[in-house]
């Protein structure tokens, strides 16, 4: 048998997902003997040419140039796995779709005519066909090496579509919405995180984006007796994963 | 006269963070343009800030880099607690200085291990230097998990803390929280002094560079997580004074924007903040340095591999001694209450100084925003490097000449990302 490829694709993004699974120090060498890693610029220099077994794609399509890259990774790709909120959801940088982005340039460049970009920024699902999709800003690590196991095993992998509820359940933390009247997102968000945030005693802000089936029109009301103004609650559902939250919104 | 015309690609520099490219221009024996094109698509985060509440740059700004997360946390915080009026109470100061120590070792530590030394032992990756020195690379990754584990300790996640928030924290740990990292910590002191030993064995080409300098500065210790500024020049400014400094242009081959201080080109990051403060670094990393071959400056870019693993030595030792004191402080953070204004903050990201500023309506709503990060500080300064270290070397062969200016760019561990996966080296020779 052949030792299966990864690789792994930048777009518009921070880095933060692919960095992930530079950050599964205890793995990364164990994981290097089992794959081999055919293209992945943040770490190796080295580039075989495809087609690769595994794909992870971070960020999301922003540019002229880039939507044809995509659809290069994908023909190249026997499965796609979409990796993080930019990949999955467009990102924060995807608050431009609901402004004009010409406008943007000028507040940031002097020279607006120097910048080449679309007036989206998109999940990478709305250009080519993905095969699976972590979600999280960033991505959890032990999801993402999970995942990579699965694929290597040729299963699929196993995801939550349950709420951020479930893992705080699981870790016995306190409900911060129920016993403390912090505003929290959590019943409404995907789990996988681990529920960082209520661990801090901070209320979920959603950076894992919504989960199957939110019911948002009932949790609104509750932010709002908690204390979050109109403004507030519109803010936090239009943050890092704004094109799924605005889609889901009643 | 020579025509010798010489047309070198790398489409891929790899082992950077974002997505950049390279284009050198010689002429007759000399390079007549060097320029690190910056073609990271720009996400306009100066722009979709305006409108959100004062609250929200910690988190939003984070996601500008996954690599250096802290730094956008906290030059965010301290603009908005400068424009608020409110300073911190000393234990909450402390922790968000032991959560930054937390990412210069790590990040530190990817660059010494995954992404710069590499260069020097002739592996394309870290993957392939570990089927030789498995128990070096392994030790990097332990330094790597130690930084990562004291970020979660403190912050909730390394990448993207979560319990970060202007006024301090969500929450903060207890003595017997931190304990443990206690031993992690003494371990990676041991790491982090071999990896100074291991680094100064490398072969370092000898150039100087006449860049001028700036760091931040605090009395008394090695500046990180605030503090005011110094140049090698002699300049000395408050953050609030640095838009009187640095000013930004917008050149046609770039999505970052070239800063320049007073009109010239200067360096931030490692180099300057040891050349400017190595004096106030503590007596190992002192001790550390000098058995490395370090004086009190270093000016050659490519010993920067040094000068961080020396800063790896004193963040864990700096670490160590919060954590020692350590006392939970009687809240984790101090109330922020909005009022118009503008604010500026400064901290030294692991890749130099990041400056931000915000100006808040009385709403508390963030009216402008403008961020300043180090790569595209350092941007002219790289771009000169190149040009000489490419002048320098004109009787290299072009696979030679273009692997040493790729590793001229690494020097700088240029973030991209806040400005390269991709550089893309074109010699146009004529
Ligand atoms: S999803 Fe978040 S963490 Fe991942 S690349 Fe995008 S901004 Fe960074
Ligand atoms: S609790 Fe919510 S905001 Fe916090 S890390 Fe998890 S999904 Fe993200």
């Amino acid at each position: 048998m052949t030792t299966p490829t990864l690789a792994v694709w930048k777009f518009a993004s921070c880095d933060g997902c692919q960095l992930s699974l530079l950050d599964c120090e205890d793995e990364l060498l164990e994981l290097a003997g089992k794959v081999r890693i055919a293209h992945f610029l943040e770490a190796s220099g080295t580039v075989v040419p495809g087609p690769y077994d595994v794909s992870l794609v971070e960020g999301s399509i922003t540019t002229p140039a880039d939507l044809r890259r995509i659809r290069e990774v994908r023909a190249a790709s026997k499965v796609l796995v979409t990796i993080g909120a930019c990949a999955t959801a467009g990102g924060v940088q995807a608050l431009r779709n609901f402004a004009d982005v010409r406008e943007f340039a000028s507040i940031v460049y002097a020279h607006p005519e120097y910048i080449d970009t679309l007036a989206t920024s998109t999940p990478v699902a709305a250009h080519v066909r993905v095969d699976h999709e972590l979600h999280g800003c960033p991505i959890d690590r032990g999801q993402l090496l999970g995942t990579i196991t699965a694929l290597l095993a040729g299963r699929a992998p196993d995801l939550p579509d349950t709420s951020v509820c479930t893992d705080c359940k699981r870790r016995g933390l306190t409900c911060l919405l129920v016993a403390d009247g912090t505003p929290c997102l959590g019943p409404v968000t995907r789990a996988g995180c681990g529920a960082l945030c209520p661990g801090v005693h901070r209320g979920c802000f959603g950076c894992f984006g919504p989960m199957a089936k939110p019911n948002t029109p009932v949790l609104i009301p509750l932010l709002r007796s908690r204390g979050m103004s109109e403004a507030d609650v519109d803010r936090v559902f239009s943050t890092f994963t704004v094109t799924e939250t605005r889609r889901e919104e009643p | 006269m020579s025509h010798r015309s010489r047309q070198l690609k790398v489409s891929s520099l790899a082992r950077v963070e974002g997505e950049g490219a390279l284009r050198v221009q010689i002429a007759d024996g000399r390079v007549e343009r060097a320029e690190l094109n910056i073609y990271e698509p720009p996400r306009f985060f100066e722009a979709f800030l305006r409108g959100r509440a004062h609250t929200e740059p910690p988190d939003i700004t984070a996601r500008i880099c996954g690599i250096c997360p802290v730094a956008y946390q906290t030059s965010a915080c301290n603009a908005i607690e400068d424009a608020c009026g409110v300073t911190l109470d000393p234990g909450i100061a402390e922790a968000r200085r032991l959560l930054y120590c937390g990412e210069w070792i790590s990040s530190h530590a990817l660059h010494i291990y995954l992404l710069h030394a590499p260069d020097f032992l002739g592996h394309p990756d870290a993957i392939s230097l570990a089927t030789r020195h498995r128990d070096v690379v392994e030790r990097g990754l332990a330094l790597k998990k130690a930084g990562n584990t004291l970020l979660e300790t403190i912050g909730g996640r390394a990448i993207h803390p979560v319990n970060v928030r202007v006024g301090g924290f969500y929450s903060l740990p207890t003595r017997a929280d931190l304990r443990p990292l206690d031993e992690t910590l003494r371990r990676a002191l041991d790491d982090a002094l071999a990896t100074v030993r291991w680094t100064a064995g490398f072969e370092f080409p000898d150039v100087e560079l006449d860049h001028d300098l700036l760091a931040a500065s605090e009395p008394g210790r090695y500046a990180i997580a605030d503090g005011s500024l110094h140049t090698a020049s002699g300049l000395a400014f408050t953050p609030q004074e640095f838009p009187d400094h640095v000013v930004e242009t917008h050149v046609p081959h770039s999505t970052a924007l070239h800063a320049s201080l007073g009109g010239h080109r200067y360096l931030t990051g490692p180099l300057a903040r040891y050349t400017l403060n190595s004096a106030q670094l503590s007596e190992t990393a002192r001790q550390a340095a000098a058995e490395a071959g370090l004086g009190p400056a270093c000016r050659n870019p490519f010993r920067s591999i040094l000068v961080r693993g020396v800063e790896i030595v004193y963040a864990i030792e700096e670490a160590l001694r919060i954590i020692e004191a350590w006392e939970r402080p009687p809240r984790a953070f101090v109330e922020v209450p909005p009022r118009a204004g503008t604010g500026h903050g400064i901290s030294e990201a692991p890749r130099g100084t990041l400056y931000h500023r915000y100006e808040l309506g009385a709403d508390g709503l963030v009216r402008t925003a403008t961020i300043v990060p180090p790569t595209s500080q350092n941007q002219a300064a790289i771009e000169a490097d190149l040009r000489r270290v490419v002048e320098d070397h004109l009787d290299l062969g072009d696979a030679e000449l273009t692997t040493l200016a790729e590793r001229t760019i690494r020097n700088y561990d240029p973030c991209i990302s806040c400005a390269a996966h991709f550089l893309d080296i074109t010699w146009e020779g004529r």
